[in-house]
């Protein structure tokens, strides 16, 4: 039962990154390119929550009815994907930020229409 | 009192206190400040690099020592060594240079401008001194979010925001894919310190697959930031169109921290368990620099936009340094730092002059600015050709001595065609930058858009300065001369040092004993025999011919009618050819380029997984 949980939840992480990354590849609107970009990040959410989880244990949160150093699930992961969070809305709220510039520049948020540098 | 947090720890608290106070603020005030701060890390930085040069200082957040019995780390530490000092100093030197530059530049600049950089700069100096992989990740984060935020500063274009745009994106997968490579590695070790992360690694007993997973996923954030083939992309329109203090420091040291990211987590944490193999590294890496190399340098070399031509110039060196990498030996390795520094202090001069041109004309356009001869501007023009001699690696420059050892040891390990790459990247970067200066600076060449550099994209650029100013302040000019003055300086004193602190660099167990209190008599040895040690022939032929094709490069560009050059026109011709091919690709487009991205991903996967 449980290694067939551990493989659900890396296949979901892997499924999740590569529909994100799909997303951002044929992405028509840059708002809907901010959201893939978020699908993408949910899948690091899922690969640190199942590497940080110990079957059967509790949450580690040592107050009431759980003792210090007793065992828990990891708490480091739970550390590392809350920095991931913050660190990853500032950019999310950054693009978001350009969207609204570009749309209000542009006129559209269609990557395809505004005006590019190529070459 | 400890000075190791203090080059992260200065520049954010004046950030923050900027953030708050500084619109209240005169300008000149800020700018004092903000000089003052960044000259303040440059002097901390250096004084780190000599403290460290007699073994390496580690400093742990909060005094959370490693326990004593198990010297399993429990805290958060810096984990500071000559090279990751020096790449401090070498930041915080062209924060400062930058702030100088941006006292005349901008006519108006808020205080938000100053609190960026200075943010950006805390980043940097966090990323060259830590000893943590997950904290690595962090700076590398900090360094995507603002240098965003600057890319896109003053953005009064959509252009602008599509540099930004681009930026962010591609570098956040970048980011992604990394910080699943640390899960898997603290999932698998149990730590997030490099060291010790390194350690279990080499003594338990992981598959190859794994481990190898683990370092493409781990190196992944940080090829991107190093704008590594095909990863490179987001870099061009990023510099394009980023203010022109911000561009000095995008291709003067953030770039390269990408790489030194990559060297450190390679030596500590992969290089002792010797999985995967180091000749697999060595050959995937090599290739990967030698792509990178050879499509910058075609890149450069078709473009007529001063910025974007030595942005994709930054492209081929950063190849260079990644071939330097590749070869995975100490010398290399001292070569790789020499012309690290040189080209960060080179291109960071090269980058002021391109500001210069726009503080002057208000463009940077190679067939709008012939028109308007900036002759007056001929001293400039004479440090803009200096510029692009340190970049062929001729000497008296850091570069030159960086790149004699590369090929030094390219040449011992037989790879008789790294001359050939070498050769044409630095011959047609500094190529691209003299025609540009002969044509702009002395109204040297053809009139007229027959070449290939033409049909390059024709950017306007932007309001972040007026232009048609009639004289070149001395913040500007001071700074440039003194950047390239000290890319020669620094070569000779520095050369021995850098290898002493090169040797140490590859050494895990040395610095597995610094940061987690073993004793180095017990520390492990190395798993496998260091494959060359000995130093090579010095191949001197190779400057003299990188100096003979720039120039003919060069000449055959500007006069491409003249019967003198047409020894050069076959050579010309597959050359345009090949450049118009390639600029397809650079559309513009952040689907485009997180498509190349899984490409690049999953053939350097499949190359590391099936070479061994």
């Amino acid at each position: 039962m449980e290694p067939a949980l551990s493989y659900a939840a890396y296949a979901a992480a892997i499924w999740l990154f590569l529909i994100g990354l799909y997303g951002v590849v044929k992405s028509r609107h840059l708002v809907n390119l901010c959201l893939s970009l978020t699908v993408v990040q949910s899948s690091t959410y899922v690969l640190l929550t199942i590497i940080g989880y110990r079957p059967g244990l509790p949450a580690p949160i040592f107050t009431d009815g759980l003792k210090p150093g007793s065992a828990a699930v990891d708490p480091i992961v739970q550390a590392l994907m809350l920095t991931d969070v913050v660190v990853e809305a500032t950019v999310v709220a950054l693009l978001l930020a350009i969207t609204i510039k570009v749309h209000r520049d542009a006129g559209t948020a269609d990557p395809d229409k505004v005006d590019m540098m190529r070459g | 009192m400890q000075l190791a947090p203090l080059p992260v720890v200065v520049p954010l608290a004046v950030a923050a206190a900027l953030a708050i106070i500084g619109k209240h603020l005169h300008r000149r005030i800020v700018d004092s400040i903000s000089i003052a701060t960044s000259a303040a890390v440059v002097i901390i930085s250096i004084t780190l690099t000599f403290q460290s040069a007699n073994g390496a200082i580690v400093y742990w957040f909060g005094n959370w020592q490693p326990l004593a019995k198990s010297h399993f780390p429990i805290g958060i530490c810096f984990a500071i060594d000559p090279i990751g000092a020096g790449l401090s100093s070498l930041a915080a030197l062209l924060v400062l240079a930058a702030f100088t530059f941006s006292w005349s530049y901008f006519e108006s600049v808020g205080a938000l401008y100053h609190v960026l950089m200075l943010v950006f700069l805390a980043a940097m100096c966090g990323l060259a001194l830590t000893g943590d992989l997950f904290n690595m990740f962090v700076w590398l984060e900090v360094m995507t979010a603002v240098g965003v935020a600057l890319c896109g500063y003053k953005s009064e274009q959509s252009q602008s925001l599509q540099g930004a745009l681009n930026f962010a994106v591609v570098n956040t997968i970048g980011a992604f894919l990394s910080l699943m490579g640390v899960a898997l590695l603290y999932g698998a070790t149990g730590s997030l310190n490099l060291a010790e992360v390194g350690r279990t690694l080499a003594a338990g007993h992981f598959s190859q697959g794994f481990v190898t997973v683990a370092l493409l996923l781990v190196t992944a954030g940080f090829l991107v930031k190093s704008a590594t083939f095909p990863f490179h992309f987001w870099l061009a329109d990023a510099h394009a169109v980023a203010p022109t203090p911000v561009c000095i420091l995008f291709s003067g040291v953030m770039v390269e921290l990408g790489l030194y990211a990559i060297g450190r987590i390679y030596w500590v944490v992969f290089a002792q368990s010797a999985q995967p193999a180091p000749q697999t590294i060595r050959d995937v890496f090599l290739l990967m620099g030698s792509l990178t190399a050879v499509v910058g340098a075609l890149y450069c070399f078709g473009q007529r936009h001063l910025k974007r031509l030595l942005a994709f110039s930054t492209i081929s060196h950063v190849g260079i340094m990644l071939i330097a990498f590749s070869l995975l030996n100490p010398r290399a390795l001292a070569g790789m730092a020499l012309y690290l520094a040189g080209h960060g202090l080179i291109k960071a001069a090269l980058f002021i002059g391109a500001g210069i041109l726009l503080h002057r004309f208000g463009s940077l356009d190679e067939y709008d600015l012939q028109r308007s001869i900036a002759k007056r501007l001929a001293p400039i023009g004479v440090l803009m050709v200096l510029g692009a001699w340190g970049l062929a690696g001729l000497p008296p420059f850091a570069t030159f001595f960086g790149e004699m050892r590369i090929d030094e040891i390219g040449s011992q390990q037989h790879l008789t065609w790294l001359p050939a790459i070498t050769i044409f990247a630095e011959a047609l970067t500094a190529a691209a930058v003299l025609r540009f200066t002969a044509r702009v600076f002395f109204g040297v060449g053809r009139q007229g858009k027959s070449m290939v550099s033409a049909g390059a994209p024709h950017l306007h650029t932007d309001a972040e300065t007026s232009g048609q100013h009639s004289r070149v302040p001395a913040f500007m000019w001071v700074p440039m001369a003194a950047l390239i003055i000290g890319a020669a300086l620094i070569a000779v004193p520095l050369r021995g040092p850098v290898e002493t602190a090169a040797k140490h660099f590859e050494s895990a167990p040395l610095y597995d004993a610094a940061v987690l209190r073993i004793n180095a008599q017990t520390a492990a040895p190395r798993p496998y025999d260091r494959p060359f040690e000995a130093h090579g022939e010095s191949e001197w032929w190779i400057p003299l011919l990188v100096a003979l094709a720039t120039l003919g490069a060069a000449a055959a560009s500007l006069f491409p009618k003249s019967p003198r050059t047409a020894f050069a026109r076959p050579i010309g011709a597959v050359l345009s050819k090949t450049v118009l091919e390639l600029r397809r690709f650079q559309s513009g487009r952040v689907g485009d380029y997180v498509a190349w991205f899984a490409f690049g991903i999953a053939a350097y996967g499949s190359l590391l997984l099936l070479l061994h």
